[in-house]
């Protein structure tokens, strides 16, 4: 009784100085315990990923110097980035501009009209002012970029730069990977003879160091003394080189990456093939549906997601491009086949750091805006509509 | 009789451990640098890193020394050195590698000085080595950094045997190359049935190509003798590139490109040497590999069949005031002969050891022991006559006797006439210089290199490409300095021959 009383009491009175601090004390520990925990792993992620990523974007802006004991490091400024784009690196990084052609003057035409009419569209759909400023300045970077490939691709006098050189590697490489890539895969999930062997052949071009593939595709495209001579010379093409014609050398880094990328998009692919609902298929064709509505109409759009995510990351991949030209042609004939990564490269393997920061930086940009736009328009669509 | 025996037990113990202390001493003193590991980083081969991959055993029984041999691509072998040595990481106790680098590393103080090593060395036989390999590749600002182990000098080879069939003289200047290239392109040359070409030149990016648009260049550019030099203007530092005689230089390396196999743009010099010895090519423009490639009966099937020359000259040489190209008179070109003034271009140097200063005393001991191995005239005059080293002759000796040579398959006439061009060329008043200052790897590598390939690709003019590489140079030469490079530049060609 004594006791229960007392006890009431203490719950009754309200709570002292000691308990409030013991209180406090509890709760900031179990911050500080929380914290111990996490920050360790914050700051070595900071410190692996974030940390060279500044000094990256720091030597962008600088002059590097090799020195005794390490490096001397001069502010410069916006110099090296004047260089690509207004200076003596400028028609190799951005290229040259000609005068354009009517099918150059119907791209640029048909692709401002396509900008201005999704950001009308968006206008018009509720988006918000951030929204609208963003996609504005999204549809600002396209045009400058769709200007640039135009002017230079499908211009008079007109030549590609690493950053054009780069999107051709990129867009030309991705859109067949992945048609491929869904092809194959779709023919494995047919229930044909021989699919088991099939996945795995398909698959070996992944597992070969790309400059293994850039070596095998050299030899292989060698008219005058390669394995393929004899065909070669029955087409007509024995005293031809593919090394000779800027075409011919990116067609050739196209087809050695498709070759090696290809089994990538098939694994994911055939994995979401294989993953989706068997239900509405097998309701789809009670109902009568061709193979061919089953595919657009239901497995499409089944695996939509997947599709779109797997290309957003071999479009990342890819902007990297650089064994494939570096072994095949050194980025030649002329320029042509330089990549914005192989022209970092040949910049810093003369010591120029500054410069290779700085194309590097470019590059990073450039990447990064076309995947965050790539994920705002068609992705998160794309997860919507499923 | 037990004293007796613990004695003579005593005097055999005694005996054997003064024998064995004998021979341990006699060991040590014979494999001086017993434990030690010397890391050799050079260019992956096979030439230049296979000698020193046979060689390195042979090096550990003689001294104890363990010598790694690392490679890296070429393009890649300055960033490499110099990286390792700056940064202070010194993972490679010797290099062998381009002596035109010297002017970054030797001021920087990566390099150890070899004077003292090389006077003190009886066994490298110094004098024996040519003086231009000893005073230019070897020396900077008069002091030894590195040991010769390759001379290097740009010659044109042809096919002696069908020329002589023909009744044609070897080309005396550009104009005749061009001219008997024409001729034979497309003719059957290695009796195949196919028609081969007339000139082979490694013009790939990227890997060592760029050295011969000097080869051509530097008779249009340089006749007063070597000391007037052939890439800059010595009092401005001003770029010798946009004039007419570089102009000139450029249509004809242009050229040589329709006489050539469609992919030579895309060809670096192993693939150059391999048309050339499977009989495939009239020309071919290259250091001294060809030569003795030519004898090797695994790979050649032109043994005896090559002729090699100096290189090709100009009845017309730059005005340097004007930029415009005069006639070659006794004061436009006191060294001409016949009226052609020849520039004989000793592109690279020759590959060259340097010994790392921050590795310890005993490696850096052990490291120029091997080094001084390689070159000594015991090792460096047989490897000089096997095409696989990429060594090419640079020793008096190996000028001299040729023995070596008909020993390694060459006949007598061949090799008259192959050491005779590499003769001709070293002993030249205008021989060219390669360019040695710092960042001569980002003004030949880099700038030169790309306007070069750009050119040839057809992406930009004659004069858009000399107009670039102008302002590549000139940029470079103002980010570093320009009193410092124009030091530089004189200090270079100011050399006792």
């Amino acid at each position: 009784m004594t006791t229960e009383a007392t006890s009431a009491n203490r719950a009754a009175k309200p709570p002292g100085f000691r308990s409030r601090i013991e209180t406090w004390v509890g709760g900031q520990s179990e911050r500080l315990v929380s914290a111990a925990f996490i920050w360790p792993a914050v700051l070595l992620v900071l410190s692996i990923s974030v940390f060279p990523l500044f000094v990256a974007l720091y030597l962008g802006f600088s002059d590097v110097e090799l020195v005794r004991g390490g490096f001397d490091i001069h502010w410069i400024g916006l110099d090296n980035f004047r260089a690509l784009f207004s200076g003596e690196d400028k028609s190799e990084f951005l290229g040259v501009s000609g005068s354009l052609t009517p099918l150059g003057w119907l791209v640029i035409v048909a692709g401002l009209g396509l900008f201005a009419w999704g950001l009308v569209k968006a206008a018009r759909g509720g988006v918000a002012l951030v929204g609208l400023v963003f996609r504005a300045l999204a549809v600002v970077f396209g045009a400058m970029l769709l200007w640039q490939v135009v002017h230079t691709l499908l211009a008079h006098g007109g030549r590609p730069g690493t950053v054009v050189t780069t999107l051709v590697f990129v867009c030309t490489g991705v859109a067949l990977q992945f048609g491929l890539g869904l092809g194959l895969a779709y023919l494995v999930t047919l229930g044909l003879p021989g699919q088991r062997f099939f996945r795995v052949v398909f698959l070996l071009p992944m597992t070969i160091t790309p400059v293994g593939v850039a070596y095998l595709f050299s030899m292989l495209m060698d008219t005058d003394k390669g394995p393929l001579q004899p065909l070669f010379r029955a087409v007509g093409l024995g005293n031809w080189s593919w090394a000779n014609s800027a075409w011919g050398a990116r067609i050739a880094v196209i087809v050695g990456d498709t070759w090696q990328w290809t089994p990538f998009m098939f694994i994911v692919l055939l994995a979401a093939l294989e993953g989706q609902d068997p239900e509405p298929i097998e309701a789809a064709v009670v109902d009568g549906a061709n193979r061919w509505r089953v595919l657009r109409d239901i497995t499409m759009p089944a695996i939509f997601p997947i599709a779109l995510t797997v290309i957003l990351l071999r479009l990342i991949e890819a902007f990297k491009v650089i064994d494939l030209p570096n072994v095949l042609t050194s980025g030649g004939p002329g320029t042509a086949t330089e990549s914005m990564t192989l022209q970092a490269y040949i910049q810093w393997r003369s010591l120029d750091i500054g410069m290779s920061a700085a194309t590097a930086n470019c590059l990073m940009i450039l990447v990064t805006v076309i995947a965050v736009v790539y994920v705002n328009l068609l992705r998160r669509r794309a997860v919507a509509d499923a | 009789m037990k004293r007796f025996g613990l004695l003579a037990f005593l005097a055999v113990a005694v005996l054997v451990a003064a024998a064995t202390s004998t021979g341990g001493n006699s060991r040590s003193a014979a494999k001086p640098f017993a434990g030690v590991t010397v890391n050799v980083v050079t260019f992956t081969g096979p030439q230049i890193a296979e000698p020193l991959q046979r060689r390195a055993p042979a090096f550990n029984k003689l001294t104890g020394a363990k010598v790694n041999i690392i490679t890296v691509p070429f393009s890649d072998l300055y960033e490499k050195i110099l990286t390792d040595a700056a940064t202070g990481t010194n993972s490679y106790d010797a290099y062998v590698f381009d002596p035109q680098w010297l002017g970054d590393f030797v001021p920087a103080g990566y390099l150890e000085d070899l004077t003292s090593r090389v006077k003190a060395d009886k066994k490298i036989q110094w004098n024996d080595i040519g003086p231009f390999f000893r005073n230019f590749s070897a020396t900077f600002q008069g002091r030894t950094y590195t040991v010769p182990m390759d001379g290097d000098f740009q010659m044109v080879y042809y096919r002696k045997d069908i020329l002589a069939r023909d009744h044609v003289k070897p080309p005396a200047t550009w104009d005749d190359y061009l001219a008997i290239a024409k001729r034979y392109n497309g003719k059957d040359l290695n009796g195949d049935g196919k028609g081969d070409y007339g000139s082979c030149i490694a013009k790939k990016r990227a890997a060592q190509s760029y050295w011969m648009i000097y080869s051509i260049a530097g008779a249009f550019l340089q006749s007063l003798g070597t000391k007037q030099g052939a890439f800059f203007d010595v009092k401005t530092m001003q770029p010798l590139i946009q004039n007419a005689g570089f102009a000139r230089a450029l249509d004809i390396y242009n050229e040589t490109t329709k006489y050539a196999p469609p992919d030579e743009r895309n060809l670096d010099v192993g693939a150059t040497r391999g048309l050339f010895t499977s009989g495939r090519c009239m020309f071919s423009l290259d250091w001294g590999d060809i030569g003795t490639l030519a004898i090797d009966p695994k790979t050649s099937t032109v043994q005896n069949k090559v002729g090699s020359i100096i290189l090709p000259g100009s009845r017309q040489v730059v005005n340097r005031k004007t930029g415009k190209l005069v006639a070659c008179t006794k004061v436009t070109c006191p060294y001409a002969i016949n009226g052609v003034n020849h520039a004989p271009f000793a592109a690279y140097g020759g590959w060259s050891g340097a010994v790392n200063a921050a590795s310890d005393t005993k490696t850096k001991d052990a490291a120029y022991a091997f080094l001084s191995y390689m070159s000594q005239p015991a090792q460096a005059n047989v490897d000089v006559t096997l095409g696989k080293t990429g060594f090419n002759p640079y020793r008096a000796s190996q000028f001299k006797n040729l023995r070596l040579w008909i020993k390694a398959g060459m006949s007598k006439a061949a090799a008259e006439d192959y050491l005779g061009a590499i003769r001709r060329s070293l002993q030249s008043p205008n021989m060219i210089l390669d360019l040695r200052v710092p960042k001569a790897a980002q003004y030949e590598g880099v700038v030169l290199d790309t306007a070069l390939a750009q050119f040839l690709a057809g992406e930009i003019s004659r004069d858009h490409a000399m107009k670039q590489i102008t302002d590549g140079w000139n940029s470079i030469t103002d980010k570093v300095g320009r009193d410092k490079q124009r030091a530089a530049y004189a200090g270079s060609l100011n050399i006792q021959k």
